[in-house]
């Protein structure tokens, strides 16, 4: 009788080996799409005409399934974690864009002009002003990303058990180990809820100078954290 | 350092649609006073005051200060050395009050340490309390965040001043605070305070040059206020001022030529010998104080008894107005507010110096009108 924690050997990592994987595979991609979020909200912020394209352009990429990424990535990148990372990449950028812009867009006005009429320029009063401004909303698209990121990472088990913990899914089915699929979804669960505590702590410790009682009415325009994990469960 | 004469040499801003909002205005903003620029919405004066240092580009003519072409130097430059003030303080409400007032100052490369120093320097100068510093502005009530916006301003002292309506957002009690302060601050430091609103009555009481402008952009008047009260230049001018400027211009004249009669003034602890010697023919209320002088109510002589004289029976006296201080708008405001006509006057202490009639107060304003003597403080 094998244990909850014992994994079968195909996978060639410990529980803990593929936690710490299923980690990494979730976490860099919300990383890698904070670094294009950034200056392409900034863009979007500054050109307004760009915005309602970038939107359309990061929808229709968020509504191709991962497994038509894979098909095509797979000649290039090969049956990698790269091959996972990518799509996942691309997939943070629907929430994420949209919530540095609202966030960078919600600074008000006259915050904004006595920046300029104290002799901001408008890369200081970028940095200075309008991201710190901004941190609560992008702070709440990061959650988003980053649970929906750690949800999707398993569908890499499709490519040849880059799925890190999604791999005890198929685990379960071929060793006819139930267990196994309860440990990878409770585990994901954890992972998730986790993440985001910590998420939430980050941001806590960045925005000293929020009033704490409206916290989350002041975040602003913010998609519901459920809507995309249903999303998720359908693909 | 005190403040800078500025010189608008007929500026126009033109908009690419066709629309004018300043049309060659010209204006001689004397240096270290207040200069209101007051008018409708869509005159201009918002646009103005953006041209001063450069947040808008005027399409035509100059922008001297002290002589310099405003455009001579790097623009960021320009602006620090301006203050600015607006409305709803626009604070940076990530940072803590004492780094929102060093803002300019770090911007200018003073060392951390001393920019806090000058920022706390300034909080005591704007009537804040200390133990702010550390707060974040969702913590300050909205006069208090007007407050830190005008310490902000100030940080770096620079000759010039510009605020574009800061007090309109803020409830009127705390807005005649924020006014006399700003009055008293000015008074210290002596800065050149460009200042835009569209309410005429805070444009009379903090300018000492007003310019009222109309929609499109052009100049109706510039004037001293008692001026703009007593010879608006036009028809507009004059409706802008609203019906009451004859009232409002007696602000202008101090009350302190009046003569006060002294005589009909009673203690609560009188004797009837008393009474019946203070009532006389032309007076025919008692004013009735208590033991420290300080008025109770008017009484009739013959309602009057020694000795026990019930304040809740005597006749309310209105609001009494500050004999030295005051002026005719506060007297005669005090005698119509009495229901005997008579206004009562107090030193600094509440404690009543002497009772004026209604026509006495007349015979002064007329006496004031004839004379044109006008004393700007007075409004203060």
């Amino acid at each position: 009788m094998s244990g909850f924690f014992d994994i079968p050997s195909d996978l060639q990592h410990s529980w803990l080996g593929l936690v710490g994987l299923h980690l990494r595979e979730a976490l860099l991609p919300v990383l890698a799409g904070l670094v294009v979020a950034l200056p392409l909200a900034q863009l979007c912020v500054r050109f307004r005409w760009l915005y309602p394209p970038v939107l359309w352009v990061t929808t229709v990429l968020y509504a191709i399934p991962s497994l038509a990424f894979f098909v095509v990535l797979i000649d290039y990148t090969g049956q990698t974690e790269l091959t996972v990372m990518i799509p996942l990449t691309v997939y943070t950028l629907v929430v994420l864009v949209p919530a540095i812009v609202d966030g960078v867009r919600s600074v008000p006005q006259e915050t904004l002009a006595a920046a300029t009429a104290m002799g901001f320029g408008p890369v200081r009063r970028y940095v200075q002003v309008q991201l710190p401004i901004a941190v609560p909303a992008i702070v709440a698209g990061l959650r988003v990303a980053t649970v929906s990121s750690i949800s999707l990472v398993s569908v890499g088990t499709l490519i040849g058990n880059q799925g890190a913990l999604g791999n005890l899914l198929n685990d379960a089915t071929i060793y006819n180990r139930p267990e196994l699929a309860w440990n990878a979804v409770i585990t994901m669960a954890v992972l998730a809820i986790l993440a985001d505590a910590a998420l939430v702590l980050v941001r806590v410790l960045l925005t000293p100078w929020m009033p704490s009682g409206t916290r989350r009415r002041k975040t602003g325009a913010r998609p519901e954290p459920a809507a995309p994990a249903l999303e998720d469960a359908a693909r | 350092m005190f403040g800078a004469l500025i010189r608008i040499d007929s500026v126009t801003k033109r908009y690419p649609d066709g629309t004018v909002a300043v049309d060659r205005l010209s204006l001689e903003i004397p240096d270290r006073s207040i200069t209101v620029l007051v008018g409708p919405s869509g005159c201009g004066k918002t646009t103005t005051l953006r041209m001063i240092n450069r947040m808008v580009e005027p399409s035509e003519g100059t922008i001297l200060i002290d002589g310099k072409d405003i455009t001579q130097q790097p623009v960021n430059t320009l602006r620090r050395s301006m203050g600015y003030v607006i409305q709803n303080a626009g604070l940076f409400q990530h940072r803590t009050i004492v780094d929102n007032i060093a803002t300019v100052p770090r911007m200018l490369g003073w060392g951390k340490e001393k920019a806090r120093e000058r920022a706390r320097e300034l909080m005591g100068r704007v009537g804040l309390d200390a133990s702010l510093a550390k707060r974040y502005p969702y913590q300050l009530s909205g006069g208090q965040q007007q407050r830190v916006g005008v310490a902000r301003a100030l940080a770096a002292d620079p000759p010039v001043l510009l605020m574009d309506e800061p007090f309109s957002a803020v409830d009127p009690i705390v807005r005649k605070g924020l006014q006399d302060e700003l009055l008293r601050i000015q008074d210290e430091l002596g800065k050149t305070i460009v200042f835009v609103t569209h309410d005429i009555d805070e444009a009379v009481k903090l300018g000492t040059m007003v310019a009222v402008m109309r929609t499109g952009g052009k100049l109706a008047q510039f004037a001293p206020p008692a001026e703009l009260l007593s010879d608006p230049a036009d028809a507009f001018v004059e409706d802008f001022l609203g019906a009451d400027r004859g009232i409002r211009r007696l602000s202008f004249f101090p009350s302190s030529g009046l003569e006060l009669l002294t005589s009909p003034i009673v203690a609560v602890d009188s004797t009837a010998e008393q009474i019946a010697a203070r009532a006389t023919e032309d007076v025919p209320y008692l004013l009735v104080t208590d033991l420290e002088g300080r008025p109770l109510g008017w009484g009739e002589p013959d309602e009057l008894t020694a000795g026990e004289i019930a304040p809740e029976r005597l006749l309310p006296y209105g609001r009494p107005f500050t004999a030295g201080s005051g002026t005719l708008r506060a007297a005669l405001d005090c005698a119509v507010l009495s229901p005997t006509g008579w206004a009562v006057a107090v030193d600094g202490d509440g404690r009543a110096t002497g009772v004026v009639s209604q026509q006495t107060i007349a015979e002064a304003i007329r006496g004031a009108h004839a004379e044109g003597r006008t004393d700007a403080k007075a409004a203060r």
